[in-house]
C-alpha cells in the first residue's frame, strides 16, 4: 500500500504517459496496456483505464481517486512513442523509481523532437519524386512532382501554424499541389498531371490513422476505432476536395 | 536494373516518410528497408498478374513480420517500423480516380474506384493484423517448447 502523496504522483505519471502516447499517434490498446503495466508495477493492481483519442479516464482502483485527462492535439511522432515505451519498460523492470520516471516523462513532454521543418519539406519533396516513378510515371515529370510535393507540404505546415485547423491545412495543401501540377503541365515542365498530383499528395495521406483505426477495431476498442476512422476519412475528404477543386476547372 | 531502381526509390520514399513521421534517427535506415521489401514483394506479385488486393495483403503481411523482428531487436513498438512501410501500398491512384470521376459527375465509375480503394486499404490492414496474430502464435509455440525442454531436463 503506497502513501497518499505518492499515489497522486503515480496517477499523474501514468496519465502523462498515456497522454503522450495518444498525442504521438500510438494505438489505443498500447496506451491502455502501458498505463496498466506501470500501475501494476507500482502495486496498484486493481487499476482501470479507459482511453479514447480525445481523453483518458484512469482509476487507481477501489476507494482510490479517478482522474481524467484531455488530449487536445494529436500528431504523428514515432520517436516520442519509442521514448515513453522505454520509460515504461524501465519502470516496470524497476530500473528507475517512480519520481525519476515522472521527471523523464515531463522532459519528453516539453521537448520538441521533430526534424527541422526544412528537412521535412525536403523529405516530402523526395518522397513525391520517388512515388512518381513507383506509380509508373515518366522520368521527365520528376522535377514537377518534387516541386509540387515540396510546395504542398510547405503550405500544410504554414496553414497549420496559422489556423490550427488540420482539415483546412490539408485542404489548402492539396489545392496547391493541384495548382502547381496544373501550372507545370501548362508551362511544359510536366506531362501527366494525374501522376504528378497522385505522387505529390502522398505525404498528406493519413496512413497512420487508417492503420490504427482498423487495428483498434480489431482489438475491440470500438470507440477509438470509429473516432480514428472518422478522422482519417475527414483527412482523405479534405485532400480529395482540394484536388477536385483544381480538376473542376 | 528495373528492380534495383524500384528498390532504391521505395527505400528513399519510405525513409523520407520516416522523417515526416519523426521516427527515431537510428531506425530511419530500417524503416526504409521495411518499405523497400514490402514494395518489391507487392510490385513483383502485381507484375506477375496477381490481383492488387492480394498483392497488397502479401506486401503488408511481410512488412509486419519484418517490422515485428526489428521491434524485438530494438525493443521498440512495432508501429515505428510498420507505419512508414505501408505508405507505398496505399491506393492513392484509385482514390484519385474516384475523386476525379465525382468531379466529372460520373458517380457510378467513381464508386467502382472508391470500392476498390476501400478493399485494398482493408487488405493492407488485414495483412498487418494477420501477421501479428501469426507471430504471436509462433512465439507461443516456441515458448511452450522451451518450457517443455526445461521440464524434461529437470
Amino acid at each position: 500500500m503506497i502513501e497518499m502523496e505518492e499515489e497522486e504522483l503515480a496517477i499523474d505519471c501514468f496519465l502523462l504517459a498515456g497522454r503522450l502516447l495518444m498525442q504521438s499517434g500510438a494505438e489505443t490498446y498500447r496506451a491502455e496496456d502501458t498505463m496498466l503495466r506501470m500501475a501494476n508495477s507500482q502495486g496498484l493492481t486493481s487499476a482501470q483505464s479507459f482511453v479514447t483519442p480525445t481523453g483518458i479516464i484512469f482509476s487507481a482502483g477501489h476507494k482510490r481517486p479517478t482522474r481524467i485527462v484531455q488530449i487536445p492535439r494529436r500528431s504523428t511522432d514515432l520517436e516520442k512513442i519509442a521514448l515513453v515505451n522505454g520509460v515504461s519498460r524501465r519502470l516496470t523492470a524497476e530500473q528507475i523509481t517512480l519520481s525519476e520516471a515522472f521527471e523523464e516523462l515531463q522532459r519528453i513532454d516539453r521537448s520538441n523532437l521533430y526534424f527541422p521543418t526544412w528537412l521535412q519539406i525536403v523529405a516530402s519533396a523526395i518522397a513525391s519524386g520517388c512515388f512518381l516513378i513507383l506509380f509508373e510515371g515518366v522520368w521527365s515529370d520528376v522535377p514537377a512532382a518534387i516541386l509540387a510535393g515540396g510546395i504542398g507540404f510547405l503550405l500544410f505546415v504554414l496553414m497549420h501554424e496559422l489556423t490550427k485547423v488540420k482539415f483546412f491545412a490539408e485542404f489548402t495543401a492539396a489545392l496547391f499541389v493541384g495548382i502547381t501540377a496544373f501550372l507545370t503541365v501548362k508551362l511544359g515542365i510536366g506531362i501527366q498531371i494525374d501522376k504528378i498530383i497522385i505522387a505529390s499528395v502522398m505525404p498528406l495521406v493519413p496512413g497512420l490513422l487508417i492503420a490504427n483505426a482498423v487495428r483498434d477495431l480489431m482489438a475491440g476498442h470500438f470507440v477509438s476505432g470509429v473516432a480514428k476512422g472518422t478522422e482519417a476519412f475527414l483527412t482523405a475528404f479534405a485532400i480529395g476536395a482540394g484536388v477536385a477543386l483544381v480538376l473542376s476547372f | 536494373m528495373f528492380w534495383v531502381t524500384q528498390g532504391v526509390l521505395s527505400f528513399l520514399a519510405t525513409a523520407s516518410f520516416g522523417i515526416l513521421f519523426n521516427a527515431p534517427k537510428k531506425t530511419l535506415f530500417h524503416c526504409g528497408l521495411v518499405g523497400a521489401i514490402g514494395w518489391l514483394i507487392y510490385y513483383s506479385l502485381l507484375k506477375h498478374g496477381m490481383d492488387a488486393v492480394l498483392a497488397s495483403f502479401a506486401g503488408s503481411f511481410v512488412i509486419a513480420i519484418v517490422a515485428h523482428m526489428l521491434a524485438r531487436r530494438f525493443k521498440m513498438p512495432m508501429i515505428i517500423f510498420s507505419v512508414a512501410g505501408i505508405i507505398p501500398l496505399v491506393p492513392g491512384g484509385m482514390a484519385y480516380n474516384a475523386m476525379r470521376h465525382v468531379v466529372e459527375n460520373e458517380y457510378l465509375e467513381s464508386i467502382q474506384y472508391a470500392a476498390k480503394a476501400f478493399i485494398i486499404t482493408g487488405a493492407i490492414v488485414m495483412g498487418l493484423v494477420f501477421a501479428e496474430v501469426f507471430m504471436q502464435f509462433i512465439f507461443n509455440i516456441i515458448r511452450k517448447r522451451k518450457a517443455k525442454a526445461l521440464q524434461n531436463e529437470i
